[in-house]
Formats: C-alpha cells, sequence, structure tokens
C-alpha cells in the first residue's frame, strides 16, 4: 500500500486528479459551513443576477444562489455516488465471490442474470427501474447501484477464479484451512486492487448517471439542488443569463474529469501487468 | 471458431428470454394500481374493473406474461394506454431516425478518432501525444447533455445560430433533415470519440511493440507501410469492439440528445412512455432497445472471433 502511495505522489496527473476528487468530497461535506446562503432560499428582488461579490456565481431565475446550490449539488452528488456505488459494490462483490468459489449451477444463475442486467444501455436500465419505484434522491441511488452490480460481479468472479488456482490457495486448501476463511484472508486481499480501481471509475459513472436521471427530471427533485437539473432548468434562460448554464456545467465536467484522471493513474499504477 | 460462435448463438436466446421477463417483471411491480394510475381522478370501482377486465390485469402474472410475449412473437406490442394506437409502427417509425442520428453520430466519431488515436501512437509521448489524451480524456468526462446545452449556449451567444426545430424525414427533405441532426451527431459523436481515441491510441501501441513489427522494421520496409499495412490491422480488432459496443450504445443511448433536441426518436418514445405512464410503451420501447443492443453486441462477438481466431469461450 506504501508503495502504491508512493508512486501516486510521483504520478502528476494522478494527484491532480485526487487533490479535484478530494476537494468536492470536502465541499460536499462542508456544505452546511461554507455555503453562503441556503440553497432553496429564494432572493426575489435578485433574479438572474450576474456573479457579483454578493453572490459569487450570479442567481437563477427564482434569485437562489448558484455557488450555495452548486456546493449542495456537489453533496447530492457525492452521496448519491458513494451510496449507489456502495450498493453495486457490494452485491457484486458477494455474487461475484459466489459464482467464482462455487461454480456450478451457482455461477451460471448468478452470471446469466447478470447477462441479462448487461443486456440494457446503462442508463435505459436506471431509467427503468426509476420509471417503475418513481423518482426520488432513495430510488436514484437504489437505480444506480443496481446498474453497477454487473461489473463489479464480473470482475470479482473473474479474479476468485484466477486466485483459486494459485498455489498458495490450493495449499491453504490442502492443509484443512475452511472456507469462509480462505476467502477472507487470501482471496480478498489479491482482487482488493482491481476492485479499487473499479470503484473509482463506477464514481464516476454513477455521478454522471445521477446528473443525467435529475436533467431528465427523473433523478432529484426540486427544491432540491442537483447539477443535472439545474443545468436542464437554465436551458430556459441561458442566453440571459449564461452563467446559470455554465457553471453546473462545469462542475458536472470537471468532477468527472476529475474521478477519471484519478481511476486512470489507479489502475496503471495497479495493473500488475505494467509492473516494471 | 465455429464451436464459439455456436455457444455464443447458444447463450443468446436465454439472455433475451431473460430480458423479456426481467422487463416485464420490472413492469408489473409497480407501486399502485395501474387501473387507477391510468383513470386518476376519473375512477370509479365500476370502471376500474372494466379497465383491468380490458387489459387482462386480473389474470395470474404468468398468464399476462404469455399474452403479451406471445403478442411480441407475431409483431404485437399492445396499443398505448394513451393514443390507443399500436405500439410496433410508431418504434419502427421512430427507430429509423435514432438510427440515423446514431450512424451520423458514428461517422463523426470515426473522422475525429481514428486519425487522432494514430498520431497520438506513432507521436508517443510528445507533447502532440500528451496534447491528444488529455482532449480525450476530457472528451470521456464530458456528459452529452453537459456539451449539448453548452453548444446550444455558444452558438446561441457568439453565432446567433439556433439549432433548427421541427423534423422533417430524410425522404421528404435531405437538406433540412441533415442540418436538423448536425448538432445532435457532433454531440453524439464528439462524445464518443473520446474512448475510441483511446482506444486506438493503446492498440496500436501494443500492436507497435511486437516482434513481428520489429521484423517488418528490420526488413527495412518503410515506417508508413509497416504501419498502415502491418500495425493497423491487428490493432483494429479491438477497435472494432468498441465501435460496435458504442453503436449498441448510441442506439439505445440517443434517449438525452433527442429530448434536448426534441427529436422524436425511440429514446424520446421511452421518456414519453415513462412520463406519462404508459407502460405498454415502456414495457415496448425498453425491449426493443435492449434486443437490439443484445443483437450488436452479438453480432460483434461473432465478428471479433472471425477476425482474431485465437478468441475461444472461457
Amino acid at each position: 500500500m506504501k508503495e502504491i502511495t508512493d508512486r501516486l505522489r510521483k504520478d502528476k496527473i494522478g494527484m491532480a486528479g485526487l487533490i479535484g476528487v478530494l476537494f468536492i468530497i470536502l465541499l460536499a461535506f462542508l456544505a452546511p459551513v461554507i455555503a453562503p446562503y441556503n440553497p432553496t432560499e429564494m432572493f426575489n428582488q435578485h433574479r438572474l443576477e450576474r456573479p457579483s461579490t454578493q453572490f459569487w456565481l450570479g442567481t437563477d431565475e427564482f434569485g437562489r444562489d448558484i455557488l450555495s446550490r452548486i456546493i449542495y449539488g456537489a453533496q447530492v452528488s457525492i452521496m448519491v455516488g458513494l451510496i449507489a456505488v456502495g450498493i453495486g459494490a457490494t452485491f457484486g462483490f458477494i455474487f461475484g465471490l459466489l459464482a467464482g468459489f462455487f461454480k456450478g449451477w451457482v455461477d451460471n444463475t448468478i452470471m446469466r442474470i447478470m447477462d441479462v442486467l448487461f443486456a440494457f444501455p446503462d442508463l435505459l436500465l436506471a431509467l427503468a427501474i426509476v420509471a417503475v419505484l418513481g423518482p426520488n434522491l432513495r430510488n436514484t441511488m437504489i437505480a444506480i447501484g443496481i446498474v453497477t452490480i454487473p461489473v463489479f460481479t464480473r470482475l470479482v468472479r473473474a479474479s476468485v477464479i484466477a486466485v483459486k488456482e494459485m498455489d498458495f490457495v490450493l495449499s491453504a486448501e490442502s492443509i484443512g484451512i475452511k472456507t469462509p476463511r480462505i476467502i477472507l484472508r487470501h482471496i480478498t486481499p489479491y482482487i482488493l486492487a482491481p476492485f479499487l480501481v473499479q470503484i473509482t471509475l463506477a464514481l464516476s459513472i454513477a455521478i454522471l448517471a445521477e446528473a443525467a436521471l435529475s436533467f431528465l427530471g427523473l433523478g432529484i427533485q426540486p427544491p432540491h439542488p442537483s447539477w443535472g437539473s439545474m443545468l436542464s432548468d437554465a436551458r430556459g434562460y441561458m442566453e440571459l443569463a449564461p452563467w446559470i448554464a455554465i457553471f453546473p456545467a462545469l462542475f458536472i465536467i470537471l468532477t468527472i474529469f476529475c474521478f477519471n484522471l484519478l481511476g486512470d493513474s489507479l489502475r496503471d499504477l495497479l495493473d500488475p501487468k505494467l509492473k516494471s | 471458431m465455429y464451436t464459439y460462435i455456436l455457444r455464443r448463438l447458444f447463450l443468446f436466446i436465454p439472455v433475451l428470454f431473460g430480458v423479456t421477463v426481467f422487463v416485464f417483471l420490472v413492469m408489473n411491480i409497480i407501486p399502485g394500481d395501474i387501473a387507477s394510475i391510468i383513470l386518476g381522478t376519473e375512477a370509479t370501482p365500476e370502471l376500474k374493473e372494466q379497465l383491468r377486465q380490458e387489459f387482462g390485469l386480473n389474470l395470474p402474472l404468468y398468464q399476462q406474461y404469455w399474452n403479451w410475449i406471445s403478442g411480441v412473437f407475431v409483431g404485437d406490442f399492445g396499443n398505448s394506454l394513451r393514443t390507443g394506437a399500436p405500439i410496433l409502427p410508431e418504434m419502427l417509425n421512430r427507430f429509423s431516425l435514432t438510427f440515423e442520428l446514431t450512424i451520423f453520430a458514428a461517422i463523426i466519431s470515426w473522422m475525429i478518432a481514428i486519425p487522432m488515436g494514430i498520431l497520438a501512437a506513432v507521436k508517443r509521448n510528445t507533447k502532440g501525444d500528451i496534447g491528444i489524451r488529455f482532449v480525450s480524456l476530457l472528451g470521456v468526462s464530458i456528459p452529452n447533455f453537459a456539451l449539448a446545452t453548452l453548444l446550444i449556449l455558444i452558438l446561441s451567444l457568439f453565432f446567433n445560430y439556433y439549432p433548427p426545430v421541427g423534423y422533417v424525414g430524410f425522404l421528404e427533405d435531405p437538406r433540412r433533415n441533415l442540418e436538423i441532426l448536425l448538432i445532435p451527431a457532433i454531440v453524439l459523436g464528439t462524445s464518443m470519440a473520446g474512448s475510441l481515441m483511446r482506444m486506438t491510441r493503446s492498440s496500436i501501441l501494443e500492436i507497435l511493440g511486437q516482434d513481428f513489427i520489429r521484423t517488418a522494421q528490420a526488413k527495412g520496409i518503410s515506417q508508413k507501410m509497416v504501419l498502415f499495412k502491418h500495425a493497423l490491422r491487428n490493432a483494429i480488432i479491438p477497435v472494432l469492439t468498441i465501435i460496435g459496443m458504442q453503436i449498441g450504445y448510441l442506439l439505445g443511448g440517443t434517449i438525452i440528445v433527442e429530448q434536448i433536441f426534441s427529436l422524436p426518436g425511440l429514446g424520446q418514445m421511452v421518456l414519453t412512455g415513462i412520463n406519462q405512464r404508459d407502460f405498454p410503451v415502456v414495457q415496448g420501447t425498453i425491449l426493443f432497445i435492449a434486443t437490439i443492443f443484445v443483437t450488436v453486441n452479438l453480432i460483434v462477438d461473432i465478428l471479433y472471433s472471425y477476425l482474431d481466431p485465437r478468441i475461444s469461450y472461457d
């Protein structure tokens, strides 16, 4: 682990991504402290105002402070991202372990279900699930979580199958160590690295999916701020007040960009094939 | 190779069956009674009962599934709850737009991504390469709805150009049709270009490092010849997979772009169906898109095994 942090420190692009990601996470956790205004408070005298010292990023069509909405929007993005990926990673991990370790009908059943989930484009699957459950914060997280399960399952299954045949696992088995202990002590640490990379990449997918669903009006519901719905609402007024579209768009792009930078660097660092 | 293709085909059927079951179940666990959702405030117990009779909602679930799926097999996806019109003709009609948009976008993305990817690989680690990689990662990170919104904003503010609305088919007025689809296709094409560029670059780099390339170079074959005759041919295989996957994604993923530019395509039909709680429409369109998606993936896999005979199952 220390080796990895050392190498990450030397990788400037990866570090830039990491700093960006930490910045967004900090923004999300400190939202109540650093946001200048309540994100839903409407200043009726200050509609569609351009950026100023009072409203740093301007105000929207209801006179709400855009900076505050973006900061609280970061909270929504990060929360949805973490919980959705948490759901996907947990279930994916369990399914992948079961499928890889036990093979046979367990493997077949799990993987055919995953094939079915893979048969839908991501956004379409999330849309369908949200349509059924009803659009709100919780269901957005559930829908995106379900969408990310198959990727994790395939990854964990493939790693488990590879590790299972390795000498150290075979010898652990031969001296009679029990299955749960083998999984926990010998297999899990081995698949942790690719799993972590996948988590970073899945976070960027989840944040993007939340923004997309909210953009379509099927994610986070008003008056709660989400970058996606802010951008969507801005379309009616953006020629008068370009800042109401530009800033949410910028934050969506930058956040996903930073997660991708970090994920890319981590993948290069942790990929055993590229180790020199 | 043939056993691979056969097994792949064999797996295709259960997946498709699973897709139909999944779509059906998802649409039937909707909280609340569909009859009251459709009738809204006009719901009386008699009307609801009549509606349930009409749509067969009182039947056991497996029988409802059977009724639906046996219709689907003969091209009857049922009727829209809102308009009463049969679903399949409208889907096919709208699919032609989505298909055209997909092809248009794909061509734009190839024109950007493949030359740039090759250039980045050949000029590896130069400023040009780093620049191209940066742009491509940025491209991967810009969601198409953000790109579309910003593009509309820039065009209107600086060029006073507004993307035309009011779709007309290609056969009616080809010029206007292409003008309408141009901006949406650019948005979709550029957002696809990023990952394609990355794939092209890395697969060419991988090939360029191999022995047979070194042999070709050692024989004194010109660099151009090595690149175009030996490297590209082999590098194209993984690139093709990405292209296939992207086409599959586009066919189902034009939802947002169609919505932004008010294009009456398949994606818009899904969304309208969801917003109007028109479940037969949602069920039909999602099944339709998923089927296309799975089929495109199947074709890509088969093509892949044809191009690279080393591929085998498991």
